[in-house]
């Protein structure tokens, strides 16, 4: 049966805020997820992602705002909300003492579920971690894309309203991330409303719906992947590398060509809708790039734009 | 399955699934444990109930301490130590684990249960380790003559009760821990070695210098031996005292239990 995403809202924060002593962590936020929304959080480290996260999963207190989960407060209802959520932390923290189908047992224990009712659903769910001949294995002789997937398939267990993922590939290799967005698409497509943050643009391309890009603790932009694009850059790129001593001298020749201009230590980004026409420009000028490359714009870009700086540094 | 009618079975029963858990996870080192839980009292009473005890039986001209043989002398004690250190075992090291290794306890707290179920189900895990010890302690007693049948049943409750109490204070220290840092071989050298060799383990603590007799007062080991050897072998012990040892295991075990549920609730709702 498939879940169609609808305007039930499943979370909305309103002035969200989490402070550590002098640290603001998150600075008033604003969003909403509605039900079947695959909902991201970007931003690079330290911008808030996974503190808000926290405060989502009803594993951390707010220190201010409004924040609802589920219709409930998390500060006043944790457990009973937690009930309903599946999540993903960063680091992955499955039993390696135990095998893999009694790691998906007990979190299904801790739940509530009856044994009659873990015993089909373990099956289930190893299938769709792709992990059946594994099975029988202790979990720290498992891979880390494997582990992943575990992790990803127990917090399914319970048949969450909202599944969380933080940093979900963060630290695999680019095989295993893609078998992993296989996973969470079929996911997606089932309904399960996501709420992903990430540091990968293509991840955030991937798999979001819907996104909010953040910085230091708040939020700069909220949009589609496509949408945060077309408002915030141009459709296409030209990047060209001088080598690092010329990119300056360079820059101030070529500012001007494209919509805009992003000067980085090891190359100049060229905003415009037409990259291959920019590089002619450039060429006419009589510069001569040691590499050049035309791409379309990606919410890296946007990220760039607007904070000034690079999302993976 | 109905959601309402697990998410409240969840809440309710929280503890019982963690100690399902810890019992399940206790399984995977069942032969140690069951090794350490038999070998340990055989190796204790041959070495010092019948090697010790031979001389001791020797020069009392057959009256042993406290009106009876070493080994009988000697038993409680031994029995009181190993629940104590079964207990330590499911306190100690797991909690560390829990928040600092895998951080399980944090995958733990993001389903419905709670700090105060995980110190409950770790405790409840920690009783049933200190059981299973003292069962096969008590079994080794037994053939070798140490402790009479009769007194069983008492002496399990009162070695389990000693292990609790003293699991529920190594676990509430445990929860403030933030990184190993030696933390356990300070405990293991400063605290369990004192404990268990100046308790009145191997003598009364009464033959002790009396500035050394506070580690005996101040320990679950002293209070819990001394009820085991009243119970055991009928050592004379004061009305007043025995209610002080009782009261001094449920105070350690009631404290210990409320300092951990406050310290990991804080600890994962940070």
């Amino acid at each position: 049966m498939l879940k169609k995403q609808n305007d039930k809202s499943m979370i909305v924060a309103k002035g969200l805020r989490k402070v550590y002593g002098d640290f603001v962590a998150v600075d008033g936020i604003d969003f909403e997820v509605k039900q079947g929304e695959a909902f991201g959080l970007l931003g690079p480290n330290g911008a808030g992602k996974s503190t808000t996260m926290r405060m989502i999963a009803s594993t951390s207190m707010r220190s201010g705002g409004e924040l609802e989960i589920l219709g409930k407060d998390p500060n006043k209802h944790g457990p009973e909300i937690r009930a309903h959520l599946g999540v993903v932390p960063q680091q992955d923290n499955l039993d390696r003492e135990l095998k893999v189908w009694e790691n998906l047992y007990i979190y299904g224990r801790y739940f509530g579920l009856s044994r009659k009712f873990m015993k089909n659903k373990i099956e289930e769910l190893i299938e769709f971690a792709q992990l059946e001949e594994k099975r029988n294995s202790k979990t720290e002789d498992l891979s880390g894309g494997m582990k992943r997937r575990l992790t990803i398939a127990r917090a399914l267990v319970n048949e969450p309203d909202i599944l969380m993922l933080d940093e979900p590939t963060t630290g695999l290799d680019p095989q295993a991330r893609h078998v992993l967005w296989d996973r969470l698409f079929r996911l997606k497509e089932q309904g399960v409303t996501l709420v992903i943050t990430t540091h990968y643009m293509d991840e955030a391309e991937q798999l979001c719906d819907r996104l909010v890009v953040m910085d230091k603790g708040r939020i700069m932009a909220e949009g589609s992947p496509a949408e945060l694009i077309k408002q915030y850059s141009s459709k296409e790129v030209l990047e060209v590398r001088f080598g690092s001593s010329a990119n300056n001298d360079a820059a101030k020749q070529i500012e001007g060509l494209g919509d805009r201009t992003e000067v980085l230590p090891d190359r100049i980004l060229i905003y415009s809708e037409n990259g291959e026409k920019i590089l002619e420009q450039i060429v006419k000028l009589g510069l001569e790039p040691l590499t050049s490359l035309v791409r379309r714009s990606s919410l890296e870009d946007v990220f760039l734009r607007l904070t000034g700086r690079t999302l993976v540094d | 399955m109905d959601v309402e009618l697990r998410t409240q079975r969840g809440m309710r029963y929280g503890a019982w699934y963690v100690a399902e858990y810890r019992i399940r996870n206790m399984t995977k080192w069942i032969a140690e444990i069951v090794t350490v839980s038999f070998g340990n009292p055989i190796i204790y009473l041959l070495a010092i109930g019948v090697g010790v005890g031979s001389l001791v039986d020797a020069n009392t001209g057959g009256n042993g301490i406290n009106g009876v043989s070493y080994i009988t002398f000697l038993a409680p004690a031994l029995l009181a130590t190993a629940a104590i250190q079964a207990a330590m075992d499911e306190t100690s090291f797991p909690t560390l684990e829990g928040f600092v290794w895998n951080k399980s306890f944090f995958g733990m707290n993001s389903t419905q249960l709670t700090g105060g179920q995980i110190v409950d189900g770790i405790m409840i895990a920690a009783f049933a380790r200190a059981f299973l010890t003292a069962a096969a302690y008590l079994v080794v007693l037994l053939v070798f003559g140490a402790v009479t049948l009769a007194s069983i049943p008492m002496l399990f409750l009162i070695a389990s009760f000693a292990g609790l109490s003293f699991g529920a204070l190594m676990l509430a220290a445990t929860s403030f821990v933030k990184q190993d840092d030696g933390f356990f071989a300070i405990i293991a050298r400063f605290v369990v070695a004192p404990m268990f060799l100046f308790s009145g383990t191997f003598y009364p603590l009464e033959q002790m210098p009396v500035f050394l007799q506070w580690i005996g007062w101040i320990s679950p080991l002293w209070h819990s031996t001394n009820l085991s050897r009243s119970v055991s072998f009928g050592l004379e012990v004061p009305g007043w005292l025995m209610i002080v040892h009782v009261a001094f295991l449920a105070i350690s075990l009631v404290a210990g239990v409320l300092i951990a549920r406050r310290q990991f609730v804080s600890r994962l709702l940070k």
